[in-house]
């Protein structure tokens, strides 16, 4: 694929990031050199292949167990943008089982018990079923997908997680014509969790999405990210990520999930109806009450004193996912 | 009394000073070293906001503490602790303003108008420009002792909007531990002075006077 639109996923990157005008220049010797070559025919073929993914996009960070996968095919499925440093992702987070503090659940989580891990598949399906992690694990076929997460606090990151589409799984079980609604129930073990039980928020931590919405490739099932398994603190072993909607609806560690009719009740949305709708896609033009949502801090690439970065309706992912909201009120239904 | 001449010395307040430069010269430090995590903006913005809340205990506390031990000598740390709320709140506004809102003063204006504790913590900062301003002997001869005093009692509203401001702030988490601690810490030192007052004018009966 050589010709990058913004339905492949593709956001222009910022000028720092743009292959420099030498070594652009110099692209036509190279590839002669290596048509020349006695491996040209093979070589060459190769070279064609887009310029921007042969630097590898991020590192392994080699602190957990590996997780293999494949390149993702879905649409939108593979930012180009600067992945995030391990670091930053995974010490500053929002967890809240783990503590309010973003610092908190790097420093609490090592608790989280994530072996045995079962997760039940309940409620309006013809093939209700609980799952052995391992089970899950072989459900698809593991693939890369480099997402943005734009928190609703209004930072920003750019994640490689690995997992496959949720639609793999409810295909699976076979939903109702009834079943309307997907939830999310996270888990909430008081004893591996200090924070369950405190009056932030309801425990344990509910999330949903509309069955269109949970059917929709983008909606990725999550085992990994950069390379490895989850660490405790982003949602291990299991978790949920819907990259066009604000990070809290894509719950961690999750422990079942449930078909239903009606539209489920969501904790942030419990806490504080008037600031969290069920939607919660990111949208720049609806504000929260308290601050705006038109931009946003790319965590470890904007500096201190740099402006911050626009917000993109649907996070970027309007060409994907758009058509799931035509005809909504979109500010009506935050 | 030792203490008493310990805090009469004249390095005491070189002491002082110095120990209340060291949260900034720390977040100076951690900003150039990149020491202060993955939101060094969002830290800084919060850091400041809270140093300037505990120096603004701090000097509250100066006069109930002045009195309950019998130390007169701690008066003399007082104009400096509350010089040290100011210089805080002038970083928490210069961080908030720069972080936050790339100095871009139609925005911060947008913003004060647009959510209610970004315009209760400026006007908390609004009200206590005056009070930083008149802090040398010259203003207090110029204004009269009155004057200057009843100015000064300002700071229980700059107190009470402060934590206005912080409640607000973290009524998104539903997250009030921390504002309880600070909440409790002012009004403890806030009710100490009522009562101080309403036992001066006679307002409690004599069975009363143990409060």
């Amino acid at each position: 694929m050589l010709i990058k639109s913004s339905g492949t996923g593709f956001i222009h990157p910022v000028s720092s990031e743009i292959t420099s005008r030498a070594l652009y220049e110099g692209r036509r010797d190279v590839l002669r050199l290596m048509a020349g070559g006695v491996a040209g025919a093979a070589l060459a073929s190769w070279a064609a292949r887009d310029a921007l993914a042969q630097a590898a996009p991020f590192q392994r960070p080699g602190k957990l167990a590996v997780l293999t996968a494949g390149k993702s095919a879905v649409a939108g499925a593979m930012t180009m943008e600067k992945v995030t440093d391990y670091k930053d992702a995974s010490t500053y987070n929002n967890f809240y089982e783990f503590g309010t503090d973003k610092s908190d659940p790097a420093r609490n989580a090592h608790t989280l018990k994530t072996t045995p891990w079962t997760v039940e598949v309940e409620g309006l399906v013809k093939k209700p079923a609980k799952y052995a992690l391992e089970e899950l694990l072989k459900l698809s076929a593991q693939e890369e997908r480099i997402y943005r997460l734009r928190c609703v606090e209004g930072w920003s990151m750019v994640i490689p997680w690995v997992g496959y589409s949720l639609s793999e799984l409810i295909k699976r079980v076979e939903p109702l014509g009834n079943a309307r609604y997907v939830e999310f129930v996270t888990q909430a073990d008081p004893k591996t969790m200090p924070f369950v039980g405190s009056s932030v928020l309801d425990w344990p931590y509910v999330e949903g999405l509309r069955l269109d919405e949970a059917m929709h490739p983008l909606t990725l099932l999550s085992f990994g990210m950069y390379g490895e398994v989850l660490p405790n603190q982003s949602g291990a072993p299991v978790r949920l990520v819907v990259p066009w909607k604000y990070g809290f609806k894509s719950g961690k560690s999750l422990v079942k999930i449930r078909f239903v009719e009606k539209e489920p009740r969501t904790a942030w949305n419990k806490a504080a109806a008037q600031e969290y709708g069920f939607y919660s896609n990111v949208n720049p033009n609806v504000d929260h009450p308290r601050w705006s949502q038109a931009t946003e801090r790319r965590i470890g690439e904007d500096g201190l004193f740099a402006k911050k970065r626009k917000t993109l309706m649907f996070n970027g992912y309007e060409a994907q996912v758009g058509q799931l909201y035509a005809g909504m009120d979109l500010k009506k239904n935050f | 009394m030792l203490a008493s001449r310990l805090l009469l010395h004249p390095a005491a307040k070189r002491a002082l000073f110095v120990a209340a430069l060291c949260p900034f010269i720390w977040m100076l430090y951690g900003a150039l070293t990149h020491q202060l995590g993955a939101n060094p903006a969002e830290y800084l913005i919060r850091a400041t906001g809270d140093w300037t809340l505990r120096f603004l205990c701090l000097v509250l506390a100066v006069t109930p503490l002045r009195v309950l031990s019998g130390t007169p000598v701690l008066a003399r740390f007082r104009r400096m602790l509350g010089l040290f709320v100011y210089f805080y709140a002038v970083l928490h506004l210069l961080s908030y303003s720069g972080f936050d809102m790339a100095f871009d003063v139609a925005d911060i204006a947008r913003d004060i108008v647009k959510r209610p504790f970004i315009l209760v913590g400026f006007s908390a900062f609004l009200l206590l420009t005056p009070l930083a301003a008149t802090s040398f002997n010259r203003a207090i001869r110029v204004l009269g002792a009155a004057r200057w005093q009843l100015l000064h009692k300002a700071v229980y509203a700059i107190a009470a909007l402060a934590i206005l401001h912080f409640f607000w702030m973290r009524a998104g988490k539903n997250n009030f531990a921390e504002v309880a601690v600070y909440a409790i810490i002012l009004g403890a030192l806030l009710g100490w002075r009522l009562i101080r007052f309403m036992k001066k004018k006679g307002a409690f009966p004599a069975s009363l006077g143990l409060l």
